[in-house]
């Protein structure tokens, strides 16, 4: 009945880096300071050429047919037994908690179980299978963060966040209220529910931007474009970024450290 | 089936989501009443679970609901049995208007004209007070929230708080207009000035209508959880007493109440217990000195047997009616419980009421949800709400070949365009070569990228492609 208890592999010589297909078109800078992080911890990372998308938006529209067709040609991109790491809970989760069930009475399904458990949301495993320690390189600032509700709900991995960044001494992070709320993306839930999803969006903008930060840190892409496209179009002073580029940013030498 | 009945003077037509969702939002009477009594309690039931290992408990919970529903058939009978035996009348509705037919019928066996009703939600499944007065017998409601939603001819708005979508203001001025008390803040005044009124009405009223939170079948229990007396009142003073719920509120044994119990005050409003909880076993017998002389309860099916047939929409029937999901959800407290048209509002209807009025007129439910995962978080008997609600997704559109779509109203929503587009989609994300020959030419392409897309651009700016895809990079570097 209880969620099965996480285990978490040792640090491994090889992890696969499954990118997202947000990342891959929109945000291709948090894709490889994802990579950075995790080649700067001794990790050799591969990128399965082949990687399009985990299937999730059309899996959440009821399409179950096209998602699984689409899941289906990512299950043979990992062959070795390496951890499938991504730099979202939202694609993580879909290949996590949900391909067992998309596959179930298939030909996949026992490879889709085996993918499942070994697929883990990136910030969780660079702090808890990597054991990051990251040094601030940065000047001080103060930033909030908005973790998705997947990577809090279905990836449990809210505390991860926050942890990464209370390593970082100049940086002085703030919680916003309602932090465990919904920011209103959902997919296409924003397009099927706009009314919903704006007000939705609008008061998770007033709710960072009331914690005086003007920046805020996330875990997943989809958040990110649809907080920061809000404050954008409404000229809120709300800047976001994908977390693993800010903790790329603040602790590379090749950045200068700037965030 | 009742909830489809057009001279209802409630009746909502459940597919105009848009447009009640739409008037909500623009409200800010209603944001603003629904945030704060959410928040509020949000906070009392966090509270409440202080110094509770609730993972364990909740698990207790499902486990205790399961078990009972794995029994359902068996449990029933024997309830049946033992209710019998304790000499309550034990009646079996198939859906709305058969259980309204019931309690109507016994109302006229004992030449009934007022009916006084604690708060069921069954009974507002059934529409029971339409149907009796339109059959010359009063029905009025006791609790006072119902009895705020009655007097404004409205229904209730959330499960547990039939009015929480008025202030204390608007209640006033209803109250003012419906019954003449003065104008007043001061809720201790409201209150009693409704308790005055009931009372009347208590003692005169003929039948006695309650709902159900756990009907026991080991020992013929009916238990009811309640906060004003009212309930009480409902089912000991006037002379005959009729119960109605639905088929699944029954559990093996009283040791099974105990961990529900604690759950549902708990999760609902933040009590450790509420002020009354009734547990009823017969009516009246020979020497005692209160009680109703009749006891009847009403069993209702309405759609939920067919509910229990799917292994995974089974999980539905577990559902306790605390309301914890509406009060954690973000959709519910933006649009509020009427928004949705349906008897049950919030996550709970969304996977509920399609089932009871059909896929197809419930067809804009199901998608009314970011899948935030908040309800499922604090479900009491962890129903997997997200996970339900995207397989009454993939029920509206008929989108799996190899689990077909059975739920009745089915496929309604597959639309040819929105169809075609998801297979085309799923064309060149199954094919990796066209996705990066796809992904890339969009890329240089990104200056035509269109600023208008749809319901995004109306409150966001367009997402910007970058200028080379990840796969790009990743190529340049020789990976």
């Amino acid at each position: 009945m209880a969620d099965p208890i996480k285990v978490y592999p040792p640090k491994p010589s090889h992890v696969y880096f499954y990118a997202t297909c947000l990342i891959d078109m929109f945000y291709p800078d948090a894709g490889m300071a994802g990579i950075q992080l995790l080649e700067r911890e001794g990790i050799k990372v591969i990128f399965p050429e082949d990687q399009t998308c985990c299937g999730q938006p059309a899996y959440t529209s009821g399409y179950h047919d096209e998602a699984r067709a689409v899941a289906k040609a990512q299950l043979d991109l990992f062959p070795e037994g390496w951890p499938i790491v991504v730099p979202s809970g939202s694609c993580g989760g879909m290949m996590r908690k949900h391909y067992p069930s998309l596959f179930k009475k298939t030909d996949q399904e026992k490879k889709a179980t085996e993918i499942a458990a070994r697929t883990w949301e990136l910030t969780d495993f660079l702090l808890n299978v990597c054991h990051i320690k990251l040094e601030d390189l940065g000047d001080p600032t103060t930033v909030a963060m908005h973790t998705s509700c997947s990577a809090r709900r279905e990836m449990g991995v809210a505390e991860v966040g926050p942890r990464l960044i209370g390593q970082l001494q100049n940086v002085n992070l703030v919680e916003q209220i309602r932090a465990e709320e919904c920011c209103g993306f959902g997919g296409t839930f924003t397009v099927r529910h706009p009314e919903i999803s704006g007000a939705m969006v609008s008061e998770k903008v007033d709710a960072l931007t009331d914690t005086g930060a003007g920046a805020f840190v996330t875990t997943d892409c989809g958040c990110m474009m649809n907080i920061a496209g809000f404050a954008e179009k409404n000229n809120k002073p709300l800047e976001g970024q994908h977390i693993l580029s800010f903790l790329w940013e603040r602790t590379s030498p090749d950045n200068g450290g700037d965030s | 089936m009742s909830q489809s009945t057009t001279d209802n003077p409630h009746h909502i037509d459940v597919k105009e989501f848009h447009p009640r969702a739409r008037a909500a939002i623009a409200d800010p009477k209603v944001r603003q009443n629904f945030r704060k009594a959410m928040d509020g309690l949000i906070s009392k039931r966090k509270d409440a679970f202080e110094g509770w290992d609730l993972e364990a408990l909740r698990d207790l919970g499902a486990n205790v609901r399961l078990r009972a529903l794995a029994n359902l058939p068996d449990l029933l009978e024997q309830l049946e049995k033992k209710l019998t035996a304790n000499g309550i009348y034990v009646h079996w509705a198939i859906d709305g208007d058969e259980a309204c037919k019931i309690v109507r019928n016994i109302c006229v066996a004992r030449n009934a004209r007022t009916v006084i009703k604690g708060k069921s939600m069954v009974s507002e499944e059934m529409e029971l007070n339409h149907y009796l007065e339109e059959r010359g017998i009063e029905a009025l409601e006791s609790d006072l929230g119902e009895y705020i939603v009655q007097l404004a001819g409205e229904t209730p708005s959330h499960i547990i708080m039939p009015a929480i979508h008025k202030n204390t203001g608007e209640i006033s001025e209803l109250m003012h207009e419906k019954t003449g008390t003065d104008l007043s803040n001061d809720v201790e005044y409201l209150t009693a000035s409704a308790r005055q009124q009931l009372r009347e009405k208590f003692m005169n009223a003929d039948v006695g209508v309650s709902g159900v939170n756990f009907a026991v079948a080991e020992t013929g229990t009916l238990c009811l959880v309640e906060n004003e007396g009212n309930g009480r009142m409902t089912t000991t003073v006037p002379p005959c007493h009729i119960a109605v719920t639905g088929i699944e509120k029954v559990v093996g044994t009283l040791e099974d109440v105990a961990p529900l119990l604690a759950l549902l005050t708990r999760s609902a409003t933040g009590q450790h217990i509420t002020t009354y909880f009734n547990m009823i076993s017969s009516a009246r017998k020979p020497g005692e000195l209160d009680g109703p002389e009749e006891v009847h309860l009403v069993l209702i099916d309405n759609g939920r047997s067919s509910i229990y047939q799917d292994d995974e929409l089974l999980d539905t029937l577990r559902c306790i009616r605390c309301g914890a999901c509406m009060n954690h959800c973000p959709v519910y407290t933006r649009v509020g419980g009427h928004t949705y048209g349906t008897t049950y509002p919030g996550p709970i209807g969304k996977i509920l009421m399609p089932h009871l009025i059909g896929l197809d007129e419930g067809r804009h439910l199901p998608t009314a949800s970011s899948l935030c995962g908040a309800c499922g978080e604090v479900c009491p008997v962890k129903i997997p709400i997200p996970d339900l609600l995207v397989r009454l997704r993939q029920e509206s559109v008929d989108g799996d070949k190899l689990n077909p779509a059975k739920v009745r109203g089915h496929g309604a929503k597959r639309g040819s365009v929105e169809a075609m587009i998801w297979k085309g989609w799923s064309w060149m994300h199954a094919r990796p070569g066209a996705y990066r020959f796809g992904t890339a030419v969009a890329a240089r392409l990104r200056k035509l990228q269109p600023g208008k897309l749809g319901g995004w651009t109306k409150y966001r700016t367009a997402p910007k492609l970058a200028a080379k895809t990840l796969h790009e990079r990743m190529k340049e570097r020789g990976q």
